[in-house]
């Protein structure tokens, strides 16, 4: 399971790469640190050399030998130094810091002569790299380094008094100075514990930081999509994720809740149309079924109310049995209505006085369960071509179960009108808009909101590109591409013919930026801010007739409310919260009912607090 | 004619045949009872009756294959279809099917007997009218739809205008089978109508309610302000000056299938 994990993976490629990193870096730093420590090394070393050949020359030409041994042991005593010999020109050791090795032949092919003796003929010169060597004694000694000075012959020497060594000799003996490398190895060790101890806490410390960071950027908004995709696969498509983030994951979930906010709504009117068909059928049934006994009793009861008007009494009571059973016979007759989705017979109506018999139908029902009706209507309402009688159905279906929401308690149902007017802003879409020389603005190959867009050029000095803009009225989902946040000197163009979009000597009222404008055939000018936060538009023929007036209805009650996790379901015929003392059909043929008049009905509901329904109606519909 | 029996119904529930019965039969109009289709013709093969009640939705043969049945054995008798499935594409299927009215279940003994007086009444006058020896009064005589009108049924016309508008009116067979309408109740201007569903109620001179079932859907452009202020205007002249709306139709092409020439 981890090793699938994208976090784990990146944490895991980010320390490795780090890892690698800081080795490389800590390789060459050790190595350039190790070459300089020897070069420092050498060049001690060849001083000393230097030295000890200065401090023995004048005793070598007096040929004081026993000064010599003398010098050469004090020398090899000084802690920097491991050993320092002289070997003449047939490598018998003739001084040497350790007087055990006075006297000894050395192997031409040992460590300090093969330099000059491997290549048969000995080499009279050799240059100061090829003079060091680095050598260990045993396996597991310390590192030595050893740097051989020739003693060449010069003319002092061959016209000494001891006449040692003859004019024809070149190299008469070799100094080797030989120094341990502990310290310079103790230090190298050093920094390569050093770099290790670097690396693995850098590594410790960033996988943590990465792994956090992938945690909480990553892992977690991931983790909640798969939680909400798995929901949404599960059926539940009332599940929203949180969309605070403002990054791509946050789009992400933007877009995750719109798709699965559509993909509700489309689930929701196949199942109201699946359900209707399975509706249409049980209601031709039941229709036939109940409508045959009704027969029966409307026929005899209205018989029996017109002979009985002598009897006052007996006459009231069938009254009651007659009404009633139209009454049955209306809601049979809705039931077919609604599963046959029927034109609905609309006709000028007032709301209020809708409300006003809705209300008096159930009043007798409330007053059994102590529940208060307030009604707080607009007196001012417009009125609105509806079925009158299929919203009054409406309006008691909502209270019915207001009162029921209620139960036995005491409670409130207030049933509020009044006149709205929703703004024309995001609801109409521009088809066509042209520039003053009548060029087609709205390009189909760029697409807004999944619209074409209307799209226009911007030059900006040397700068220029396309901008799109959303063709949704009054929302600003622009694609501005490159253009920038305004102001001067920005020209918006008609692609086509280079004519300005922009008005000439207006500016937005809200921030005073220019405006640009452009037409739509028959319509009018539509005119926007160019700055991208002000979001200010006009479209005066629109917003001045735009009628998307309505009336709002709205039932509240403070009743037991409903589970947020029902509320998509509300509206599915069949789907009751009241047992076997609902139907199932009520709010669905609210919902028809409501629909085909054009209008919206929406719920806002809280548990233990209250639901509210509200219902509109399109004053033009 | 004699010997005629007033009512058959075809109806395979009891109880509404003894409703019917029980409320025609009070109006002293004598009634038969059939269970089935196959009985009904049977009986009007045995017998003439003036009028057949016949439901929709009956076992065997349905009431629309009643009325084929009653046509091709050339029985003229008019028939009232009655449904419990009282949609409006049961009331245009039977209107164009040619029955005489159509009666959705259930019904008040009123709504009962408005419909089978008026349908008695067009059928007498029907009757009169293929057999003008018995034209006994003025009373009985009624101006058919001119040709090249469209109609529901006996009910009512639509005559298509030029401009693509339409022009409502009712039938002089429905006005004379009212018997004196006192008032005519219309729908206004702007106002939606639904083809098969009542666009104006005649109030008739005893008082019953005749819903007039509308020919074709559209919205009011224009409604004749003469037959509100002169109901009669309409009786006078059913087919001309007498028209009720002019609509703009919403669907023609659907309507059509329910109008007969």
């Amino acid at each position: 399971m981890l090793r699938r994990n994208i976090g784990f993976k990146l944490t895991v490629g980010v320390v490795l790469t780090v890892l690698a990193a800081i080795g490389l870096f800590a390789a060459l730093n050790i190595q350039s640190q190790s070459s300089s420590l020897l070069s420092e090394v050498e060049r001690h070393a060849s001083q000393l050399s230097g030295a000890v050949k200065a401090d023995t020359e004048y005793d070598m030409l007096r040929n004081d030998r026993e000064r010599i041994h003398e010098s050469i042991r004090r020398i090899g005593q000084q802690e920097s130094i491991d050993r320092v010999r002289v070997f003449n020109k047939s490598g018998e050791i003739i001084y040497s810091s350790d007087s055990a090795d006075i006297g000894t032949m050395v192997d031409k092919k040992a460590e300090s002569c093969y330099r000059c003796h491997s290549a048969g003929a000995p080499l009279d010169h050799l240059d100061m790299p090829d003079r060091t060597r680095i050598f260990r004694l045993r396996a597991d000694s310390p590192r030595l380094l050893g740097i051989i000075n020739p003693i060449y012959n010069a003319p002092s020497c061959w016209s000494a008094d001891c006449h040692a060594h003859p004019e024809s000799q070149t190299v008469l003996g070799v100094l080797d100075v030989t120094i341990p490398l502990a310290e310079v190895d103790r230090n190298l060790r050093r920094s390569k514990w050093a770099a290790v101890i670097l690396a693995v806490c850098v590594a410790m410390v960033l996988s943590l930081i990465v792994g956090f960071m992938v945690r909480w950027w990553i892992d977690r908004p991931v983790q909640e999509l798969v939680t909400a995709t798995r929901n949404v696969a599960g059926g539940n498509l009332g599940y929203r994720l949180d969309v605070k983030r403002k990054d791509e994951l946050g789009m992400l979930a933007r877009s995750f809740n719109e798709m699965t906010e559509k993909l509700a709504q489309a689930r929701l009117q196949l199942f109201q149309s699946d359900k209707l068909a399975s509706l249409g059928r049980l209601a031709a049934g039941v229709a036939h079924e109940i409508n045959n006994p009704l027969t029966a009793v409307l026929t005899y009861g209205s018989y029996l109310l017109k002979r009985s008007e002598k009897s006052p009494e007996t006459h009231k009571d069938l009254q009651v049995i007659v009404s009633e059973t139209i009454r049955c016979r209306e809601i049979v007759k809705n039931l077919l209505d609604f599963a046959r989705q029927t034109v609905p017979k609309k006709r000028k109506a007032d709301v209020n006085d809708i409300i006003g018999r809705a209300a008096r139908v159930i009043e007798n029902q409330l007053a059994l369960g102590r529940v208060q009706l307030v009604l707080d209507l607009d007196p001012a309402l417009p009125n609105v071509t509806v079925d009158a009688n299929q919203i009054q159905q409406v309006f008691i279906n909502l209270m019915v179960n207001a009162a029921d929401a209620i139960g036995d308690d005491e409670g409130t149902i207030r049933v509020t009108s009044r006149g709205i007017v929703l703004s024309p802003t995001g609801v109409l879409q521009i088809k066509t808009a042209v520039c003053r020389k009548r060029h087609e603005l709205v390009d189909r190959k760029y697409a807004v909101g999944g619209k074409p867009a209307i799209t226009m050029r911007f030059r900006n000095g040397g700068q220029a590109g396309l901008i799109h803009l959303d063709p949704m009225y009054g929302s600003d989902a622009h694609q501005l591409g490159g253009m920038p946040d305004l102001t001067e000197g920005v020209e918006l163009v008609c692609p086509e013919c280079a004519t300005s979009l922009i008005a000439e000597g207006e500016s937005c009222p809200q921030c005073g930026a220019p405006i640009y404008a452009f037409e739509v055939p028959l319509k009018g000018l539509v005119q926007g801010c160019l700055r991208r936060d002000c979001g200010w538009h006009r479209w005066e023929q629109v917003d001045a007739n735009w009628n998307e007036a309505f009336v709002e209805v709205r039932v509240a009650d403070d009743g037991c409310g409903i589970a947020q996790a029902q509320i998509p379901h509300l509206f599915e015929p069949f789907a009751t919260t009241k047992g076997p003392k609902g139907t199932g059909l009520g709010l669905a043929v609210t919902w028809g009912i409501v629909d085909n008049h054009n209008g919206t009905i929406t719920v806002e509901s809280e548990v233990g607090v209250g639901t509210t329904f509200i219902v509109r109606i399109p004053v033009e519909s | 004619m004699s010997g005629a029996r007033d009512i058959l119904v075809v109806e395979d529930e009891p109880m509404v045949t003894q409703a019917v019965v029980l409320v025609c039969g009070d109006e002293g109009m004598t009634v038969t009872a059939a269970e089935s289709a196959a009985e009904a013709l049977r009986c009007l093969q045995e017998r003439p009756y003036r009028l057949v009640l016949c439901d929709i939705m009956m076992q065997g043969v349905d009431g629309f294959e009643f009325l084929a049945e009653l046509a091709r054995h050339g029985l003229q008798v008019p028939v009232v279809m009655m449904t419990g499935y009282s949609t409006v594409e049961n009331a245009l299927r039977s209107l164009a099917a040619g029955a005489a009215d159509y009666l959705p279940k259930p019904f008040t003994a009123d709504e009962l007997l408005t419909v089978v007086r008026r349908a008695l009444r067009s059928s007498a006058l029907l009757e009169a009218a293929e057999a003008p020896g018995l034209k006994r009064d003025g009373s009985l005589s009624f101006v058919p739809c001119p040709d090249h009108y469209l109609k529901l049924g006996r009910v009512s016309w639509v005559l298509m205008e030029d401009e693509g508008t339409a022009r409502i009116g009712v039938s002089d067979l429905f006005l004379k089978a009212v018997d004196g309408i006192r008032d005519f109740e219309l729908a206004e201007v702007g106002e939606d109508l639904a083809q098969g569903i009542p666009c104006a109620v005649a109030t008739a001179a005893d008082g019953s309610l005749h819903g007039i079932m509308c020919p074709m859907s559209g919205r009011v452009l224009d409604l004749n302000t003469e037959v509100r202020k002169r109901p009669s205007l309409v009786e006078k002249d059913p087919y001309f000056k007498g028209w009720l709306y002019r609509i703009l139709p919403s669907d023609p092409e659907s309507n059509l299938q329910w109008l007969t020439l």
